[in-house]
Formats: C-alpha cells, structure tokens, sequence
C-alpha cells in the first residue's frame, strides 16, 4: 500500500510539467486578449491605453469588413467541408475496394495533406492558376473556352479550391481507416444476401463512418476557421475584403493597423466561434474515452 | 487474391483500376507539375502550351544554393522542429504513462482539456504572445518558435502516446515491478520499448506539424529565425516571380516531410483524431 501511495505521488509529479505549461499557454495570453479587448491601445500610440468598455466590440461588429469576414469565414469553411467531405468518402470508398497499385494509389492521393500551406498556395496561384501560363489555362484553351483570371474573377472560389485540395487528402485518409476496419464478413453476409453496393455503402458503410466522418468534420472546422497562410501569400485578403477571413482581419487589425484594442476583441470573437465547435467535438472524443 | 477472379470480377478491378488511377494522378498533379517544372528553365516554366518533355537542368537548384540563404532557413526548420518534438516527447511520455498506468477520477477530464487547449484559434493569442515575445526579446529567435511549437503540439502528442500505452497490457508493468524496477526503469526499460513503433509515430507527426506551420512561423520571425515556410512565402512578391525556382525551393521543402508523411501514414490517423479513429 506504501508503494501505491507512492507511486500515485509520482503520477502526479510525472503530469505536471505538461499540465502547468498548457495552463500557462492557454490562460496567460488568453486573459491578455480579453483585458486589452476592453482597452483603447495602439502601437502607434505609446502610453495611451485607456479603458474603453466594450467600444471595440461594438466597433468591431459595426465595421462593414467584420460583417465580410464573418461571411468569409463561413464561406470557406461550409464549402471547403461540403467538398472534401463528399468527395473524401467517394473517394475513400473508390480506393477501399481490389484493383492494381492500391498502395501507390493510396500515396498519390494523400500527398497533398503533408505539403505546406505556403507552397501549396504559391503552386497553385502560379503554376496552376495563372491566367496566362499556368496549367488550368492551357486546359481551357484544348477544350476551347476563355482561361479565367481566378485571382481577380473567383477569388474566393480559388481560396476554397486550394485549401480543398489540402484537406480533401485528411479525409480520405482517415475514412480510409475506418473502412478498413470495417467488418468484412458482415459484408459479406449482406453480399451473399444479395446486396448490392449501394445496400452495401448505405447500410454498413454509412453507420459504420459516421463516428469518423464526425470527426473530420470537427477538426477540420477547428482549422479552417483560422486559414490563414494560404489567404497571406496568395490574395492578401482582397481584392478589397473578399477573400479577408476572421484570422487575416485580426493579423490586418492587429500587426498591420497596430490597433491592438480592436484586434483583441476580434480575436475573442474568434475563440467563442472556435468553442461552439469544440464543445460538440470535446463530446464526441469524450464518449470514446468511455468505450475504452 | 486476384489469382482466381472471375472474368466479370476481373473486368471490375480494371474498371476500378482506370477509375482509381485517374482520381489519384488528378489529385498528384499539381505536386508532379511542380517537380518536373523545377527541372525546367525559366522560359520552358512558363512556355505555352506546356513542355512535358524538355531538357531538364539543375540550375534551379544550384542557384537556390548559390544565391539565396536557403541552407539557413532549412537548417532553422530542422533545428525548430526537432527541437520542439523532442522537448515535447520528454514532457508528453511521463505525462501519458501517469494518465495510462495511474488513472484517477479526474483523468478523463484532464485529457479532454488538454483537447480543449488546441482549440484555441492561435489568432485569439497572437497579440499578446506578439507583445510577450517582444518584450521578452522571442521575436524573431529560434528559442522563442521552438517554444510555440512544443506548446501547438503538447496535447496532440499526450493524447496519441496515450493511446499506445493504454494498449500495454498492464500485468507486464506489475511484473516488472515485482523485479524491483523503479518509476524511471520502468519507463525507460519496459514501456517505452514497448511502444516503440507508437512512439516514433507521435514523434513523426510533431515534426511534420511544425515543419508545416505557417501561421506563428509567419507572424513571430522575420529573417533570422524564419523557417522554410516562412522562405517560401516571400515568393509571394509577384516582381520577382520565377516559377523554376520557385518549384525548386518548394520541392526541397516538402520532399522530406512527404517521405516521412508516407512512412507512417497509418500511425498518424490516430494522432490526428485523438484517438477517435484507430
């Protein structure tokens, strides 16, 4: 009993480093955002920060370019979701079944997850969007259409087409896995029954995916809420505010304006959107937890 | 498998076959495109229609080497991810044995705020750890990265070596224990061999993370400490916009992490649904 109550000790003194650093990551700065939230303070303007109430919140929610990116931010996420989602158990499903060079396959169509953002957005504005020389305008020309300026015509559509590509590959990967772990007498037994694929994806594949397809549709909102790289080195938010999302209007508030009053607010706007969605995700990955 | 098909089955794997290898070299492309433009000169990256076959060259890479501080941006990713994922295995290994092998009441809810803390939108903290690194002169040093990094990935990498643990059988542990072995023997000599393969896994995934990480990279160096990211990112000025070498610099970059990113594939679904998706 001695030693047990010892070793618990220990247990604790084992936690504790990883404990108290993410306490000191997450609630120091955190509390510094809400406190400068209610301050009027500007780089530009040393020593003056005076308390100001909730005047940047209601400047914030007033400004016509919050009000955009607001709507950005739920443009890109809702369509980048939409897309990897539905292609991603397409194409999870496509790669799960027999054929030739399944693993090299498997390789290609994840690749893209693990490339950085900033080449990934560079690639695709030059060597693949460019209205002149890149590849997509040389495949309007064969097929005989006008090649589209995406920067200045679609921007946003191009953001969402970029950042698609990136994340489509997260969920086929972990689609994939879960298929794999799919009970393959099962269906079997439903085959033998005289199912036909589409029995067979309805009523085993789709029950068995929903956990992961809840998954990735979390993380993945976790993330695109706060897309940022592939908005810094492509459009630089425009043109004018179109393709500005929460996280580029706070960096452009904050490290460009200097006004650190208004940035801060901008950013608690950012952290209660992000919890909205943790607190269903936290549910989810909690019930796991208790399966174990 | 395949030995003892049935023409109409046969005919379905190469339906299947086609259909497959025509979504995956689609999604490939713009990697491959960027690859074999990094061979091309200037003039053949641009040239329209588009040069499949060319003479390549190396010149991009040379001049890469030659003309730009590549090396130390390389060598500021290698030191800041390594250095951030081996800081963070030391403070996630003790931390994920003491949930695993010492479960209290409370440890389910210490797991899902470590969870909660990567929820956080780094743009919710950027303006005061800006201020703190400024003031605490971080701004800008290797140190002060390696630190965010450890941090933006402390819970990912607890939650993913716990899961390894949980799968060691924990009669092994008592065994061991009746031989005498102490907390740090324990740890060292029989868990973490165990785990091995999980280990490595987690180690991975930190490193591919950080390597990849553009937003606090982009925001918190400038010259000094700025990683390949952030070197990547100043292509962005379209005046000086050469696609040769900007597809030279970028398939240095990525090659490593895409290797590693391959290797252990399977392993990082884990640690990237905490545990969720097995």
């Amino acid at each position: 009993m001695a030693t047990h109550n010892y070793n618990r000790s220990m247990a604790r003194w084992l936690l504790m480093p990883a404990v108290l650093l993410l306490i000191v990551w997450m609630a120091v700065p955190l509390s510094m955002t809400i406190y400068y939230s209610v301050l009027d303070f500007n780089l530009l303007m040393p020593g003056m920060r005076d308390f100001v109430g909730f005047e940047n919140y209601v400047f914030f929610f007033t400004d016509p370019s919050f009000i955009a990116g607001l709507r950005n931010t739920l443009v890109l996420v809702g369509s980048v979701l939409i897309i990897t989602i539905g292609l991603g158990t397409l194409i999870a499903v496509l790669i799960d079944q027999p054929f030739y060079g399944r693993n090299i396959v498997r390789i290609l169509v994840i690749a893209p997850f693990f490339i950085m953002p900033t080449v990934n957005a560079l690639v695709w504005k030059n060597l693949m969007f460019h209205p002149v020389n890149g590849f997509l305008s040389f495949v309007y020309r064969v097929f005989g259409a006008t090649p589209v300026d995406w920067f200045s015509q679609y921007p946003m559509l191009a953001i969402i087409i970029i950042v698609s590509w990136q994340w489509l590959p997260f969920a086929i990967l972990i689609l994939m896995t879960a298929l794999q772990s799919m009970d393959q007498q099962q269906v079997e037994a439903a085959r033998l029954e005289g199912a036909g694929p589409v029995a067979v994806f309805r009523h085993i594949a789709i029950p068995h995916l929903q956990r992961p397809l809840v998954v990735v549709l979390m993380i993945q909102t976790i993330f695109l809420l706060t897309i940022f790289a592939e908005i810094y080195t492509t459009t630089g938010g425009g043109p004018g505010t179109q393709t500005t999302n929460l996280a580029y209007l706070i960096f452009h508030q904050a490290l460009l304006q200097f006004d650190v009053g208004m940035a801060s607010a901008g950013g608690i706007v950012a952290v209660i959107l992000a919890n909205i969605v943790a607190i269903f995700l936290i549910r989810v990955v909690g019930k796991t937890l208790a399966e174990h | 498998m395949l030995l003892n098909l049935h023409s109409h089955n046969l005919m379905k794997t190469l339906l299947a076959t086609v259909i497959c290898w025509t979504v995956a070299l689609l999604i490939f492309f713009p990697i491959f495109w960027m690859v074999l433009t990094s061979f091309k000169t200037e003039i053949a990256a641009i040239s329209m229609p588009p040069q499949f076959i060319f003479e390549p060259t190396l010149d991009n890479y040379r001049r890469i080497f030659e003309r730009t501080n590549y090396t130390r941006y390389a060598w500021n990713s290698v030191v800041v991810s390594v250095g951030s994922s081996i800081l963070g295995m030391i403070i996630a290994v003790p931390a994920a044995y003491a949930m695993a092998f010492y479960p209290s009441p409370r440890t389910k809810g210490t797991l899902l705020w470590m969870l909660s803390t990567k929820m956080l939108p780094p743009v919710g903290v950027l303006i005061p750890i800006y201020l703190l690194f400024r003031d605490l002169s971080l701004l800008d040093t290797r140190l002060g990265l390696t630190m965010i990094f450890m941090l933006m990935n402390l819970p990912i990498m607890v939650w993913m070596i716990y899961t390894y643990f949980r799968e060691i059988p924990p009669e092994i542990l008592e065994a061991s224990r009746m031989d005498g072995a102490n907390t740090r023997e324990e740890i060292l000599k029989v868990v973490v061999p165990m785990s091995k393969g999980g280990l490595a896994a987690s180690f991975l995934l930190a490193l591919i993370l950080s390597w990849n990480e553009a937003f606090w990279s982009l925001n918190l160096t400038a010259s000094r400490a700025a990683t390949l990211t952030a070197f990547i990112a100043s292509y962005s000025n379209p005046e000086g916009l050469f696609w040769a070498r900007l597809s030279a610099a970028s398939t240095l970059a990525v090659a490593p992490i895409l290797i590693f990113g391959w290797l252990s594939m399977k392993q990082l679904v884990r640690g990237l649904t905490f545990g969720a998706v097995k």
